[in-house]
């Protein structure tokens, strides 16, 4: 068990810089999560850790020591990959084992872990066979057993579920979670599912174009985003975008879940505790039992969710109203979140902004 | 209709693989055969297909017309010695061209690429000249140390090396295996069609041949199976060709032995490949 800390961490390859400049702690025995858009450097960060790339510039410590000259074996990290990466001429047996001969264990000591954990992921049946004779769901276990084997001090995965079925997805990740109370080992996850990083991660780092954006606990990061990227990034259906009432420098956000959506006909009165915009629905998705409104108002395309109950056609003139608490204020120029006590939503939409 | 055209297609097909196969098979046949005449049927015209006797005294005047024990093991020290050198040099330097950035990559590669052109026939004399140096003619060395790497077995490795993907020998090394290591035990057993077919090939050559041992040894007892076998045509003047098919048999026995042992191997690999 370790903490890791990057400190100024950057990566170039061919003089182009793609992680740029990372400062970021990862707490003890802490679900880790990197998640952002393809290409944004997750994998080469979590690389890095690793030790199978050189970081151009920076520190990385784990657990209090420099890492930056270890190789990767002398690391105490342990790395599931995407494609699982087995000896596909090993048995699994070997395959687990592979990593505890290659640090001196004998023999018999490599028996006991290793049954010991093909015990743990349910590999006991198969021990003998070959990587190719198993499905994609026990391969992953095998990568898993491999990592765990070692009992190393961090996990390193690189998107290690995104190659199986969406149900053996969701089985896997509780099982993952639940491996991680159990081992109490740090763990670092790569995704770009933002849904898999809300549910596993217990701290998400959430990066763009090889930079850090935020760096909070899941909800955190979903109620209080600190910039534009972040708040349209983490949740589904994205964070909808308006312009602010009066102030051209700014722009207000809300989440299609907080707004409520009404008949036109139904008489509004604009009110200093609430946004009101009126438009028609475009078109209607339902999905089971929330519904997704596209509706386009006199401030832009706008998504609005609700619940099943009363569904308004498509065509219909609506008024969306979003209660003032539920309104983010963005800087225009540099995305950053204006914080409530400082926004001043209430003065502008006082100030005649009600639409 | 379509049913026909194939059958009609598959019969031509098989009647040109049988005609391709009797042509390679027909030598191996009358070898066989003219090894078991006595010496008037094998000059008789019209020539006879089948033995009139089966004559197996043939083998034992050839087998006993030289020191035939000291052939075979010379060969196949020769062979075998040259086929680990080869693995020896050729596993790592397949594995640094295949998976190594460093200067002067390609450039070398190229001059590998061009060793692979050049006959042992354009540089025995200097090679001659310098395991003359070193007083190595006529021992085994001059027959093994000048093939100790094969361009051929570099080509073939690296290509095959750099199919593994990189994620596997990544995660070796996260599993803190050495360089060698990896190479060893992840990376060779990954390439073992390759290297069957690369060692049957540098085997069987070695094995059969006449040309670098008729140049480095003069004496019995360094002296290779072809050549052995070769005096003993010297030694009858040519004439005693049922004697000297019997020895070619004696010759190519052992590798029709490991075909037909190594064959399920051969088979696998190649399927394996294929995959
Ligand atoms: N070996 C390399 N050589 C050159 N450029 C590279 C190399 N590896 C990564 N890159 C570049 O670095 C950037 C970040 O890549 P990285 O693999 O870290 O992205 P990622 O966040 O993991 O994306 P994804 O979600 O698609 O896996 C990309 O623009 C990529 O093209
Ligand atoms: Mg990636």
């Amino acid at each position: 068990m370790a903490k890791v800390v990057l400190k100024q961490v950057t990566k170039e390859f061919n003089g182009q810089q793609v992680v740029k400049g990372l400062d970021l702690v990862i707490p003890d025995g802490s679900f880790t999560v990197l998640v952002g858009p393809s290409g944004c450097g997750k994998s080469t960060t979590l690389r890095m850790i690793a030790g199978l790339e050189q970081a151009t510039g920076g520190e990385i410590l784990i657990g209090e020591q420099p890492v930056n000259d270890l190789p990767p074996g002398k690391r105490d990290v342990a790395m599931v990959f995407q494609n699982y990466a087995l000896y596909p001429t090993m048995s699994v047996y070997d395959n687990i084992s592979y990593g505890l001969r290659n640090r001196g264990y004998s023999k018999k000591e490599c028996q006991v872990l290793v049954e010991e954990i093909a015990e743990v992921v349910g590999l006991a049946p198969y021990l003998k066979r070959k990587p190719s004779q198993l499905s994609g769901g026990q391969r992953q276990r095998v990568a898993l057993a491999r990592a765990m084997v070692k009992k190393p001090q961090v996990f390193l995965m690189d998107e290690p579920l995104s190659n199986l079925d969406a149900k053996l997805r969701n089985q896997m990740r509780v099982e993952l979670t639940s491996l991680h109370k159990q081992l109490g080992s740090t763990f670092i996850y790569v995704t770009h599912d933002q849904v898999e990083a809300m549910t596993m991660g217990d701290q998400i780092v959430v990066m763009n174009e090889g930079q850090i954006m935020q760096v909070a606990a899941p909800m955190d990061l979903y109620q209080e985003p600190d910039n534009l990227f972040v708040a349209q990034f983490i949740g589904s259906p994205a964070m909808n975008i308006v312009p602010a009432a009066e102030r051209e420098d700014q722009v207000w956000g809300f989440r299609p879940e907080k707004a409520l959506l009404r008949h036109a006909g139904v008489s509004s009165v604009g009110h200093a505790d609430a946004m009101d915009m009126h438009g028609h629905i475009v078109s209607r998705e339902i999905l089971g039992s929330d519904t997704l409104y596209h509706v386009e108002t006199d401030k832009g395309r706008v998504v609005v969710k609700t619940d099943t109950e009363s569904l308004l056609d498509a065509g219909s003139a609506v008024h969306v109203t979003v209660p003032l608490s539920s309104i983010y204020v963005f800087d225009r120029a540099t995305g950053k979140r204006i914080a409530r006590a400082e926004n001043g939503v209430r003065q502008q939409i006082l100030a005649g902004g009600v639409v | 209709m379509r049913q026909a055209g194939l059958t009609a297609w598959k019969t031509v097909e098989w009647l040109l693989l049988a005609a391709v196969g009797l042509i390679f098979v027909f030598p191996f046949l009358w070898m066989f055969l003219t090894a078991f005449k006595t010496m008037p049927e094998v000059y008789q015209f019209p020539p006879t297909w089948w033995p009139e006797s089966w004559q197996f005294q043939n083998f034992e005047i050839a087998w006993s017309s030289g020191p035939f024990l000291t052939y075979v093991w010379n060969s196949f020290l020769v062979a075998a010695g040259i086929l680990v050198l080869q693995l020896l040099t050729g596993v790592p330097a397949a594995y640094a061209f295949a998976r190594y950035r460093f200067r002067g990559r390609e450039a070398l590669f190229g001059l590998t690429l061009i060793a692979l052109m050049i006959p042992a026939q354009v540089i025995f004399l200097p090679v001659y000249v310098e395991m003359s140096h070193w007083g190595l003619v006529n021992t085994l060395w001059a027959l093994i140390l000048p093939y100790g790497a094969s361009a051929f077995g570099i080509f073939l490795l690296r290509q095959s090396f750099m199919q593994v993907p990189d994620e596997v020998i990544e995660a070796a090394r996260l599993d803190n295996a050495s360089e060698w290591k990896i190479m060893w035990t992840i990376m060779v057993p990954m390439a073992k069609p390759v290297l069957v077919t690369f060692g049957l090939f540098s085997f069987i050559y070695h094995w059969n041949d006449y040309f670098w041992p008729l140049i480095m040894t003069n004496s019995n007892e360094v002296r290779t199976l072809p050549i052995g076998i070769s005096m003993l045509k010297a030694a009858e003047g040519g004439k005693l060709w049922n004697v000297i098919m019997a020895g070619n048999m004696i010759l190519v026995l052992p590798i029709l032995a490991i075909f037909f042992f190594a064959q399920r191997h051969i088979i696998s690999a190649f399927v394996y490949q294929s995959k």
